[in-house]
């Protein structure tokens, strides 16, 4: 940063030096989500007892790139009767906060771009912006089909939306600080000496299932993937897109995925922190390494869940948000705080 | 003129537009998406002040969730733009003296020297570990208590009310209730028959069997 400034001055210097750090973010992230694609495919494939791609380079590893490569040269046809400054726009408000929301997301404990004070509240803002591109694009597209999976998708993310934010009111209160920074520092000492056992998942076990599912929910996946139930309304949302403005939805929901599976691992299961005792050499600390590890394991529970249940009824998930969910949320606060105040309190 | 300065005047000039576009813009789902817009850009400038907390919480109550509902009526309803547009020109002088009267009397009391905006002082920067949280919330339940459970208890009333007004059900409905339907037990649909087998003569199966 001191040789960027050097040759370009104090405030570009700066800027430089944020973007390049905005591209070591990105870069990797797209890739992630490349092979996430890859990853679904394999791991579903062999729950189901198939092998999944296998053609495209040396066990089907190259796919995704092949898969991008087709897409990009295909056509992006524009309805006729459809809005066409925000048939464009919808696709790039969907990724949008997707990439954004990772402005503060903490890989290590000094690896974040911008540790700011209120980065949970920021990344609940920005993510909550994501449903204007399901929303749009459904709209935007003049069809029958896109609209109904648009508004089916907004209901759904706006309900489930509560219930995620009441599941992060319980971290917030064990840990006192908007800070993901601070919040997984807040686990990594406690009742049981900041070993597994003291990171949020064990005593919020129900914010942890609450939020792990409100997740699935949110990125609308299976068995939530209500928004593009194929049976009933062809492809849901997005029906009229093609080529690459469509992949970017795909784009958006991995990226969506991940960032969800970083916020379950950050909050609930220790970020960074080692599960081992810290006489372990590298595996008992702290690194990249063992949130790569976490953010996986929840990926794969994505994975898992998709292969396993199906589908639900809209109602159902209806009633599962707003009748299971926030009630039990709800609760589980008021339980909190009296556990907090009480003299068994964890989080002395 | 220093960077924040022009950020400023960028996002001043973005918001005026969103705004104007609000209330002109022929098509509703247009003019709610301008309205987004603007109270994104709001709460930009509010960022440029150093108040994140309310300028994120902006963001997320109003665009991420009250505007979604909004845009979701709007889409929904058939709005005859052609009728909304009638007696634009009959009412345009009234409308339009009020809002020269409205902007003139802001501009007064404004540029009044009274008003003392040029000797108000340019707030000092705040320190990095300056936490806008901790202060309103140290505010809003120490010194404005009754005023924050006042509203707090004004809201859930309005809460309680709405919920109450749905839940009339017609009595046509056909809407299934989940919970029975989850709750529901094999034995409760099926009953299964144990019957004893009966022996069968081998040569009337011979002529049953369906000739191939």
């Amino acid at each position: 940063m001191e040789l960027l400034q050097s040759y370009l001055g104090t405030q570009l210097g700066y800027v430089i030096w944020t973007l390049l750090k905005i591209v070591v973010i990105v870069a990797p992230m797209m890739l992630a989500v490349a092979y996430l694609t890859y990853a679904e495919r394999k791991v579903i494939g062999y729950m189901q007892v198939r092998i999944g791609p296998n053609r495209v380079g040396p066990l089907g590893l190259l796919q995704p790139i092949a898969d991008g490569i087709k897409l990009l040269m295909k056509e992006i046809i524009l309805p006729a009767k459809s809005s066409k400054g925000l048939f464009l726009l919808a696709p790039i408000l969907s990724i949008m906060p997707a990439l954004a929301a990772w402005a503060v997301v903490p890989f290590t404990d000094h690896l974040v771009l911008a540790n700011t004070n209120a980065s949970l509240l920021y990344i609940m803002a920005i993510t909550s912006m994501g449903v204007y591109g399901v929303i749009i694009a459904g709209w935007a597209g003049n069809s029958k089909y896109s609209f109904l999976g648009g508004m089916r998708s907004a209901a759904q993310i706006v309900s489930y939306e509560i219930a995620m934010g009441f599941a992060l009111v319980g971290v917030l209160m064990v840990s006192g600080s908007l800070n993901l920074v601070e919040i997984v520092k807040q686990q990594g000492h406690g009742f049981a000496g900041g070993s597994i056992l003291s990171w949020n998942w064990l005593p919020l076990f129900p914010l942890f299932l609450v939020y792990l599912i409100s997740g699935v929910a949110e990125t609308n996946r299976a068995p939530f993937d209500v928004a593009e139930g194929e049976s009933e309304i062809v492809a849901g949302f997005h029906v009229e897109y093609s080529g690459m403005a469509f992949a970017i939805f795909f784009l958006a929901e991995y990226a969506n995925m991940i960032l969800v599976s970083a916020m379950t691992s950050l909050m609930f299961l220790g970020g960074w922190l080692s599960p081992f005792p810290a006489s372990w050499g590298w595996l008992g600390a702290g690194s990249f390494f063992w949130m790569a590890a976490k953010m996986s394991f929840v990926l794969f529970c994505f994975l898992w869940f998709r292969a396993t249940f199906p589908r639900y009824r809209y109602d159902q998930i209806m009633r599962l948000g707003w009748k299971v969910f926030i009630p039990v949320t709800l609760v589980w606060v008021v339980v909190l705080g009296a556990w907090m105040m009480s003299p068994v309190s964890l989080w002395n | 003129m220093s960077f924040t300065t022009v950020v400023f005047y960028i996002l001043s000039a973005i918001l005026l537009l969103a705004a104007f576009r609000v209330i002109t813009a022929k098509n509703p789902v247009h003019a709610a998406l301008f309205l987004v817009l603007s109270f994104f850009t709001a709460s930009g400038l509010w960022m440029l002040l150093e108040s994140e907390f309310l300028a994120i919480s902006l963001v997320l109550v109003y665009v991420g969730a009250v505007m979604v509902l909004f845009l979701f009526v709007v889409m929904m309803l058939d709005i005859d733009i052609e009728k909304l547009r009638e007696g634009f020109w009959k009412n345009f002088p009234l409308a339009g003296t009020i809002a020269i009267i409205m902007a003139g009397e802001m501009a007064l009391i404004l540029g009044s020297p009274e008003a003392g905006l040029h000797t108000y002082p340019a707030r000092a920067p705040l320190s990095a570990d300056f936490s806008n949280v901790r202060e309103l919330g140290v505010l809003m339940y120490t010194r404005y208590m009754y005023a924050t459970e006042l509203a707090s208890v004004v809201l859930l009333l309005a809460i309680v009310a709405a919920i109450a007004l749905t839940q009339r059900q017609r009595k046509d409905s056909k809407a299934m209730n989940v919970s029975e339907q989850v709750a529901v037990r094999a034995v409760d649909r099926v009953r299964i028959v144990k019957m004893a087998a009966a022996p069968v003569d081998t040569a009337a199966t011979d002529e049953d069997q369906p000739q191939a």
